[in-house]
């Protein structure tokens, strides 16, 4: 029997249809995974179901009876709750008063802690966390204040429970959790609908799987259809290569590297990256990867060492200076780091070129405007207009703007910091062939990368770090994900050099097999994903 | 991701020529201006003495002190700051003017130079507070308003000091021509030309809208922070020359709570305090909406007291337009 279902829905804003069309049904006890790349609708059908949009086309039924879902409030009532990837919460207030957050028990006007206490613990108790619900709600883990909104969710008496990318902000054990609470859930009847850019897990807590494409539906699979097939529906065309890695022709030395110390981050790091190449810098959380990129690039201090670009040395602590010698930076995170959101495409393409062109302090307006337009039709970022405002593309077409900006300045040196982190498979590929693009002009490229199988595909040598070291340098040819992952937890093994910043939780025991090496990992990865 | 739903795949294949959709999307834009003409024409039946030449011009002389603050203010709050100290660098530096000027005997165009340079330095101040004190621009122009207060009653004793000719200039009326009114537009066209087409100008848009991404991209976030609060202290510095101009004397209170009217105009003119937004045209709509609506009143004979309620709720309710306006941009 269904619960919910959405029959023919779509969303129209000003002159395009962001839903067309699409149906969806929840069934009690199951889980409902709706898949596609940022920009297919995914969203915005959650916002339908849950009453923050109503639908322009088609209708909700709840039981097999047409209702219409005018808010939010509405749509608790119905039993729909959802679980946002920003959780609703206030730090500084305690668990059992997130809990009771809007609604909280009264007597004679004043607050009724000890009915609020008992009605918390027995919150708690249905979903199995253990935590005094005095607690400040800011000491808890994502993982397990999720599991709070959760809790809350069902005491509200939710029976459906939608849950937007739950996973995007947890490790690989606090997923593990998620899953069987999910698992819990199942039992007791909840139906539940699941977005989640990690097709991984998928078949692990996933009954249907429903498609969607620019708006679109697709189509409505089980969810043990294999990886490449829902890729393949995700995106509408096979991707048949991940990583299409290009080599180019190695030249002179573009970067060198020469023993870089800071105090707490980087200890004697020396490397050179050559003209053609891609070097990828591999470590966890915390080995100091993106310490080295910032330091290269002049956005942080060093206290000895040099940097060479191209033969010339770069004075410390200089962003313009690093730039007039050719290095340009894609930060690790490009709403606060890489782009203007507000401003237009191509301002922010024209942002690291301004400066060094203006005459006499005017901007050169025309040729920033040229080669903005050039830039972006090269990189063929999808707008609708080159005024447009960065911060209403996709993730991809963001990063695309960020790459865009060191394109247009003729970089030597480009360092990228997670640069598909957050883009979709298919943008993702489009941002490897510009690697290569790079490369196959001369350029050099530093990759710092938390995805191994990205590091392994796209580079042509490996730097693993550790603690703020270099662990090991090899070419692509040589490395495994086994002999990198040993390789960057190798400060870990010998107990006295376990620096400040790696993060103590994660150190695995001693005596390590390559699977839990892969978890830790795993769990640095996705702890970056916050 | 909220922006999904205007993902990549908007696409506006939709280009013919819409005419309700234009004119809905040119009021949306320029809410300040169509209030503005609104209110002129209404003010016009209401009180046929709005829509004479001398009033006109009379308005124009009342909101030039208010604009130039003003245009100055903008750079500021493109920048994502904001400047307190706008109204008492205004009166300590015409003071200085008037101060070198009468007591010690300087030429009067040097003067004026003192003068300007005193109000880049107040400015120059805030904005190294600013920058390298990391001060919250609310504090440390805070903290100026209230230096450069003092500083204008320690100088004068708390009493007014007459200026030279060349200063009572910028307050006369040369041949028809109310100077005010031209410095106003010769300011407003100085700093559309600084926001618009220099590399300083763009940067502040940057700065305001992403320090970090600014300064990631080679952008020198100190320079654009403090070179706005020295503009801004020299705009201050003309506006107090127009002051005092108007006046034939410097004031010690000279001044006082401009710095609102200066915010109120840069707000209503559509910038966002968020920094990154934020247009010299539009202020300058601000500007001469809050003394269109002041001089409209005045012939009403509405108290004066009752002005400020009016002021208030205007600013209230143009700010809340803009807000929703911005909303429904972003669905």
């Amino acid at each position: 029997m269904t619960r919910l279902s959405l029959v023919g829905v779509s969303k129209i804003f000003g002159n395009s249809k962001v839903v067309d069309n699409v149906s969806v049904t929840v069934d009690p006890g199951k889980v409902h995974v709706l898949l596609g790349e940022n920009g297919a609708g995914k969203s915005t059908v959650i916002k339908m179901m849950s009453g923050i949009y109503q639908p322009d086309e088609g209708h909700i039924e709840i039981d097999g009876e047409e209702v219409t879902i005018p808010n939010v409030d509405a749509a608790r009532r119905l039993g729909i709750a959802v679980i946002h990837q920003e959780l609703n919460m206030v730090g500084e207030l305690s668990i059992m008063e997130n809990l009771f957050l809007g609604n909280l028990p009264t007597k004679a006007g004043f607050v009724d802690r000890s009915t609020m206490r008992s009605k918390a613990i027995e919150a708690l108790k249905m979903i199995g966390l253990d935590e005094d619900v005095s607690k400040p709600m800011k000491e808890l883990g994502v993982a397990r204040q999720q599991m709070v909104e959760i809790a809350k969710a069902l005491m509200q008496n939710a029976s459906i429970l939608i849950l937007d990318e739950p996973t995007a902000a947890l490790t690989q054990n606090e997923c593990q959790q998620l899953f069987s609470i999910i698992g819990q859930l199942k039992a007791k009847n909840v139906g539940m609908v699941f977005i989640s850019h990690h097709l991984d897990e998928i078949p692990k807590v996933g009954d249907v799987v429903t498609v969607l494409r620019d708006g679109q539906y697709i189509d409505t699979v089980p969810a043990s259809t294999p990886e490449s097939e829902l890729v393949k529906l995700m995106v509408g065309r096979n991707i048949t290569n991940q990583y299409p890695r290009k080599a180019a022709e190695r030249g002179r030395v573009l970067l060198k590297v020469d023993s870089l110390n800071r105090a707490g981050a980087i200890e004697d790091v020396s490397f050179e990256v050559h003209a053609g190449e891609v070097v990828g810098l591999a470590g966890l959380v915390g080995a100091g990867r993106t310490e080295v990129l910032r330091a290269i690039f002049g956005a942080d201090s060093y206290d000895s060492g040099e940097v060479t670009v191209d033969g010339t040395r770069v004075a410390k602590n200089s962003i313009p200076q690093s730039i007039a010698a050719g290095v340009g930076l894609v930060p690790e995170d490009r709403h606060t780091q890489g782009l203007v959101l507000g401003a237009s495409v191509a301002d922010n393409l024209g942002m690291a070129t301004m400066i060094p062109t203006a005459k006499f302090g005017f901007v050169n307006r025309s040729l920033q405007r040229n080669n903005e337009g050039e830039t972006s039709r090269k990189l063929n970022i999808h707008m609708s207009d080159i005024n447009q405002s960065v911060g209403s593309l996709s993730g991809g077409n963001q990063q695309k703007v960020v790459f865009g900006k060191w394109t247009m300045a003729h970089v030597k040196v480009l360092l990228l910091d997670e640069p598909t982190r957050g883009v979709d498979v298919g943008a993702r590929v489009e941002i490897y062939e510009l690697i290569n693009e790079i490369t196959a002009h001369g350029g050099a490229v530093l990759m710092a990368s938390s995805d191994l199988p990205e590091v392994l595909g796209m580079s042509d040598r490996v730097l693993v770090m550790s603690g703020g070291r270099i662990s090991g340098d090899m070419p692509v040819s040589e490395a495994t994900q086994e002999s990198v992952m040993s390789l960057a937890v190798s400060h870990m093994q010998d107990s006295d050099s376990v620096d400040s910043h790696s993060n103590s939780a994660d150190i695995p025991p001693k005596g390590l097999t390559s699977d839990s090496l892969q978890n830790t990992y795993e769990d640095n990865r996705e702890g970056v994903l916050q | 991701m909220s922006i999904q739903t205007k993902g990549s795949t908007m696409e506006v294949n939709n280009k013919t020529f819409d005419a309700g959709q234009t004119i809905k999307h040119f009021v949306a834009r320029n809410g300040a201006l169509i209030g503005l003409i609104v209110l002129c024409i209404v003010l016009a039946i209401c009180a046929p003495a709005f829509l004479t030449g001398a009033n006109i011009l009379n308005v124009g002389i009342q909101a030039a002190t208010t604009a130039i603050l003003a245009f100055g203010q903008t750079f500021v709050i493109v920048s994502a700051g904001i400047d307190l100290s706008v109204g008492a660098t205004a009166a300590i530096s015409s003071m200085i003017v008037a101060y070198t000027g009468a007591n010690m005997g300087l030429p009067a165009w040097s003067t004026i130079i003192i003068g300007l340079l005193a109000g880049a330095f107040f400015g120059a101040l805030s904005g190294m507070a600013n920058a390298y004190l990391k001060l919250p621009s609310f504090i440390a122009t805070l903290a100026m308003m209230s230096v450069a207060r003092g500083l204008t009653l320690v100088i004068s004793d708390g009493r007014p000091i007459s200026t030279s000719g060349l200063v009572n200039f910028f307050g006369s009326t040369i041949m028809g021509v109310p100077i005010p009114i031209v410095t106003m537009i010769i300011m407003g066209i100085i700093a559309a030309v600084i926001l618009n087409y220099t590399s300083i100008g763009r940067s502040m848009y940057a700065v305001g809208g992403n320090m970090e991404a600014s300064r990631l991209s080679g952008i020198s976030v100190h320079k654009t922070q403090i070179t706005v609060f020295i503009l801004s202290g020299i705009f201050a510095a003309v506006a107090g020359l127009v002051i005092a101009g108007r006046l034939h004397s410097a004031q010690p209170e000279a001044g006082t709570g401009y710095e609102m009217d200066a915010i109120a105009s840069v707000v209503i003119g559509g910038a966002s305090l968020a920094g990154g937004k934020g247009r010299i045209s539009g202020t300058f709509v601000g500007a001469i909406l809050l003394a269109v609506i002041r001089n409209g009143l005045n012939i009403l004979n509405v108290s004066s007291f009752w002005q400020q309620v009016v002021i208030g709720l205007v600013i209230a309710f143009a700010v809340s337009f803009d807000t929703l306006r911005r909303k429904e941009d972003a669905h």
